[in-house]
């Protein structure tokens, strides 16, 4: 399924022909469990690529393959031009995580965490981006509270705001939403429809069908370490195997209305 | 990469004393064992101990808890490097443009500043309790760096306990045996009065040459052999220890 372009040398990083992650291959195993059998798939710059799949599917271990966390058996993988094993330091100055399970600093403050990031991406004036982030994120009155106080929305946004900082060209959003109350979820949802205008690359891994196809301009369905299908909505809707269905339930309308309960209130 | 090496670690240590900042209760539970077991051997046990000095037994006990501070201290450090791999945070980190090492010594320098303000406290309490020591100001250098690197070679026990640990008890039990090796030194008797299998493990670990050195300085008397004898264990420990945990840390990496 993978798109047959020919190879082209690593050594034209960020040209537009190129694309932003490429992954050949891939496969890893942990013990006896082939959680990887072999992924292959493209992502063009400035697009959002949504990877589907239930869990133990293998997502988040391509993603920590991707953000050099962790080592492929075989295959090759670049991301902006750059090999994740030969090139891993310039892999980690193109792109950002943000881990499914929120990984922000519970001690420190909300601006305090973003403050960290930029000193760690050796920016200047960390506190002007802290307070741009706070403001870009509705996270400026919870600013100066420790995260650990914060709403499963409030750290989710946090964690988002800290891995844009330094504007690396590349995002792994690693199931952003999952845990989510819905109005959390659509927050999230349109601070990556932003992302996506503004250019960045958006790597999306989630289980939820219905985020998939609001976001991404292309999915990929990773089911027992391989990719089994990759495509446009469009492309996808006249496949979907029956045995997926299951993931679409019945909340899209039961979240129509429940979103319009609480707005009618007022709630933020 | 390696330009940023201080800067990083920079970073990364300002972050972890902020932690300690945020619960000072590590230091002071850090403290609290020591000069507990201090008051205990001062004013209960101490009477029926023949030291075979003049010196006052809080003189002839505090470079033993001394010891016994860091030793408990560490275990603090253990459990923070363990909790930053637990939350994901040090996945973060490592998945940024970082220094790579910078995670690991932020860890080491924040345990040092934490364990000089627990030893200063205890020290202090000590001195409350009647420690005196002439001793000069080379001679006060000399101990503050046998306790550095006393310090050092055990933080980075403290980090291997802090990779390769699967739970949080894990990470912190290590310390134990740490904490219970001054007690089967000098430093609460000599070791004379001991069993001779017991005094020969006595006089031959680390603890003891380490002991004795810092109470001669304290007392302004010959270090003799004993300062090479800590100084060869403490460099040798310090040295085996860092190249474990560098090995866990890149175990733990890929």
């Amino acid at each position: 399924m993978s798109a047959a372009t020919a190879a082209v040398p690593a050594s034209a990083p960020g040209a537009t022909a190129e694309p932003a992650i490429r992954v050949q291959g891939i496969t890893k195993s942990f013990k006896d469990v082939h959680v990887l059998r072999g992924v292959d798939f493209e992502v063009a710059p400035g697009t959002v690529f949504a990877l589907l799949g239930s869990n133990g599917a293998g997502k988040t271990t391509l993603v920590r393959i991707l953000s050099t966390l962790l080592a492929p058996d075989a295959g090759t993988a670049t991301v902006h031009g750059f090999d994740v094993i030969g090139d891993a330091a310039r892999v980690r100055e193109s792109i950002s995580l943000t881990g499914q399970f929120a990984a922000v600093d519970d001690v420190l403050t909300g601006r305090e965490n973003l403050q960290l990031v930029a000193r760690l991406r050796h920016l200047h004036s960390p506190g002007r981006i802290a307070d741009d982030l706070l403001a870009r994120f509705s996270l400026t009155e919870a600013g100066h509270r420790r995260a650990a106080t914060y709403s499963g929305g409030m750290r989710r946004r946090l964690d988002i705001a800290m891995s844009l900082i330094g504007e690396p060209p590349v995002i792994v959003l690693d199931e952003p939403t999952t845990g989510l109350d819905p109005q959390a979820r659509i927050d999230v949802w349109s601070t990556i429809e932003s992302l996506a205008e503004s250019g960045t690359t958006v790597l999306l891994t989630t289980q939820y069908l219905d985020e998939a196809e609001q976001l991404a301009d292309r999915i990929a369905i990773l089911h027992e370490g391989t990719i089994i299908q990759n495509g446009t909505l469009a492309e996808l809707k006249k496949l979907l195997p029956a045995a997926t269905v299951e993931y679409v339930e019945k909340q899209p309308s039961l979240q129509d209305v429940f979103l319009a309960l609480v707005a009618g209130r007022g709630g933020q | 990469m390696t330009t940023h090496v201080l800067s990083d670690t920079g970073a990364l240590t300002h972050r972890s004393l902020r932690h300690i900042l945020r619960s000072p209760d590590t230091i002071i539970t850090t403290a609290v064992t020591p000069v507990a077991l201090m008051l205990l051997f001062v004013f209960v046990l101490g009477g029926a101990i023949t030291t075979g000095s003049d010196e006052s037994y809080v003189n002839y006990l505090l470079p033993g808890i001394l010891l016994i501070t860091i030793a408990s201290g560490i275990a603090y450090t253990a459990y923070r490097l363990f909790l930053d791999l637990q939350s994901g945070i040090a996945e973060r980190f490592q998945s940024m443009p970082i220094a790579r090492s910078s995670v690991l010594w932020a860890h080491v320098f924040t345990s040092l500043v934490a364990n000089l303000v627990s030893v200063t406290v205890v020290m202090g309490v000590a001195l409350l309790l009647g420690f005196r020591s002439g001793a000069s100001v080379a001679a006060w250098l000399a101990v503050a760096g046998i306790l550095i690197l006393f310090t050092l070679a055990l933080t980075w026990i403290a980090v291997i306990a802090g990779l390769s640990a699967r739970s949080i008890d894990g990470a912190s039990a290590f310390s134990y045996p740490l904490i219970f090796l001054p007690f089967i030194s000098s430093a609460f008797v000599p070791t004379d009065s001991m069993p001779a299998p017991v005094a020969w493990f006595a006089e031959n670990q680390p603890v003891t040459s380490i002991v004795d050195t810092i109470r001669a300085l304290f007392a302004q008397q010959p270090v003799g052999g004993s300062i090479w004898v800590a100084l060869a264990w403490l460099v040798g420990i310090l040295v085996v220890a860092y190249v474990f945990a560098i090995l866990a840390y890149r175990r733990r990496l890929r």
